[in-house]
C-alpha cells in the first residue's frame, strides 16, 4: 500500500464520510471525546473494550471481530477509515488489526482528530445508526505480528526499532510522560534495538511527515537497514502500531512485524538480556 | 481492577491528564499540571506538549474541559507548548522535581 492508498486527508472524509460503502471510525482508548464530539458520520470503537480480549491479555479472536464488525455494521466490502485522538496511536493500532484479519481496504485520516480539532472543522454528538452486516474475517496473519521468542530470536539480526521517549528507552522512565510511573517491570530497552521515537514520524498537528522525511529518519539519522526484516514495539503496542504503519504502508517495506507485547511484556520476562542507557 | 492498574493497560492520554489521586505513589512522581486560559475562559479544545532539548517531543495530552493539563516527567527543566484552534500557539519553560507538582497557567 503506498501513501496515497493508505492515507486520506480532512477534505476527502469531509466529501466521502456519508458515501455509501464508507465507514468512519473513531478508535480511542478514552472514548468521551467520541461522546462529546465525533465527525460526522463516524462511528465509534474503544481500544480496550471492544478490540481487547476481556480475560487473557491478547486480541479477541476472529470470532470475536466478526462480532464487532457485524454489530458496527461494517461489512467486509467496506472502505473504513479510521481516526482518533493521541495523534492516531489507537486508530493506527486498529488499522493494524483490520489487516491482521484480512480487511484490506482501510485507511486512516492524516491527522487524526487533533488535525480536524485544531482546524474547528465540524463535530457532532449525532450517533449514525448502521444496520448489522454478518461480518467475516480472516485467521491473524502472523506475517504481521511479532511474539516474545521471535523478539528474542531477532537480537543482533533483524532490526528492532524501539518506538518509545528517548527517557523510556534508556530507563530513566516506564511510561511516557503523560501517564504515571510504574514500579512494576525493569526499565531500559531491547539490545541491539534503535530508539525512533514514534513522534519522530509526526508533524506537531499529527500528520505524518513526507516519505522523503520518513525515509532519512529511519534509514539515515537511526541506521536501520532496510534490506532486513524488522521488529517495532514500544510499550504496549499501540504507538509501535504506529511506526508499524509508517515503515509497512507508507515506506511499503515489506517485512515489518508489530511485536504488541512490548516492553510491559518484554521488561517483565525474567532472564532475558536488558540495555540500559543510550543505544549502542 | 483499581484506577492505578487501568492507567497500565493503555498508553492513551485522556483529556486534561490523568488525575493524580490514580497515581500509584503520586507522591513519588515529577508532576507538571497546569490550565490555558483566553482571558479568563479556559480553553477546552487545544492540546499540551512537554518538550525536551531540541524540542524533542515527549508528551502531549488534550486540554481538558477546564482548560487543564497534567504530566508525569523525569525530573528536569522541559518546554511546555499549547497548540490551539486558529494556529494559537504558547510556550513556556517547566521544571519537574519528584514530590513536586508544579503548576504553570497559560494563556494563549
Amino acid at each position: 500500500m503506498s501513501r496515497s492508498e493508505a492515507l486520506v486527508d480532512a477534505e476527502w472524509v469531509e466529501a466521502h464520510a456519508a458515501d455509501p460503502g464508507i465507514v468512519l471510525v473513531e478508535v480511542d482508548e478514552d472514548t468521551s471525546a467520541y461522546d462529546k464530539g465525533h465527525i460526522p458520520n463516524a462511528i465509534k470503537i474503544d481500544w480496550k473494550k471492544d478490540l481487547q480480549d476481556p480475560v487473557r491479555r491478547d486480541f479477541v479472536d476472529r470470532v470475536g471481530f466478526e462480532k464487532l464488525m457485524s454489530a458496527r455494521g461494517i461489512a467486509g466490502d467496506d472502505t473504513v477509515v479510521l481516526y482518533g485522538g493521541n495523534n492516531n496511536w489507537f486508530a493506527a493500532y486498529a488499522f493494524w488489526y483490520f489487516k491482521l484479519y484480512g480487511h484490506h481496504n482501510v485507511k486512516l485520516l492524516d491527522g487524526g482528530r487533533k488535525k480536524w480539532e485544531l482546524d474547528s472543522r465540524e463535530l457532532t454528538t449525532d450517533v449514525p445508526q448502521r444496520p448489522a452486516t454478518s461480518y467475516q474475517a480472516s485467521e491473524q496473519d502472523a506475517t504481521l505480528r511479532a511474539k516474545r521468542d521471535e523478539v528474542l530470536d531477532a537480537i543482533g539480526k533483524r532490526n528492532l526499532v524501539d518506538v518509545r521517549s528517548p527517557d523510556e528507552f534508556t530507563g530513566r522512565l516506564l511510561a511516557p510522560a503523560h501517564l504515571p510511573q510504574e514500579q512494576a517491570q525493569r526499565g531500559g530497552h531491547i539490545p541491539t534495538a534503535r530508539n525512533v521515537p514514534w513522534s519522530k514520524a509526526a508533524n506537531e498537528d499529527g500528520t505524518f511527515r513526507s516519505d522523503d522525511e520518513l525515509r532519512a529518519l529511519y534509514v539515515d539519522e537511526a541506521g536501520l537497514d532496510f534490506g532486513k526484516d524488522t521488529i517495532a514495539y514500544c510499550r504496549i503496542g499501540e504507538r509501535s502500531a504506529h511506526t508499524w504503519f509508517v515503515l509497512y504502508e507508507l515506506l511499503e517495506q515489506p517485512n515489518v512485524k508489530n511485536y504488541d507485547g512490548s516492553w510491559t511484556e518484554y521488561g517483565s520476562l525474567v532472564g532475558v538480556p536488558i540495555e540500559l542507557g543510550d543505544a549502542r | 481492577m483499581t484506577e492505578a492498574n487501568q492507567t497500565a493497560d493503555g498508553c492513551g492520554a485522556p483529556a486534561g491528564g490523568v488525575p493524580v489521586a490514580t497515581a500509584a505513589n503520586a507522591g513519588d512522581q515529577a508532576v507538571v499540571e497546569g490550565r490555558v486560559v483566553r482571558g479568563d475562559a479556559p480553553v477546552s479544545t487545544g492540546y499540551a506538549r512537554l518538550l525536551g532539548t531540541g524540542d524533542e517531543f515527549v508528551a502531549e495530552v488534550p486540554l481538558g474541559d477546564d482548560g487543564g493539563f497534567r504530566f508525569f516527567a523525569a525530573p528536569g527543566t522541559w518546554k511546555l507548548r499549547v497548540l490551539a484552534p486558529g494556529g494559537a500557539r504558547a510556550d513556556r519553560s517547566v521544571s519537574a522535581e519528584y514530590g513536586k507538582v508544579t503548576k504553570v497557567e497559560v494563556t494563549v
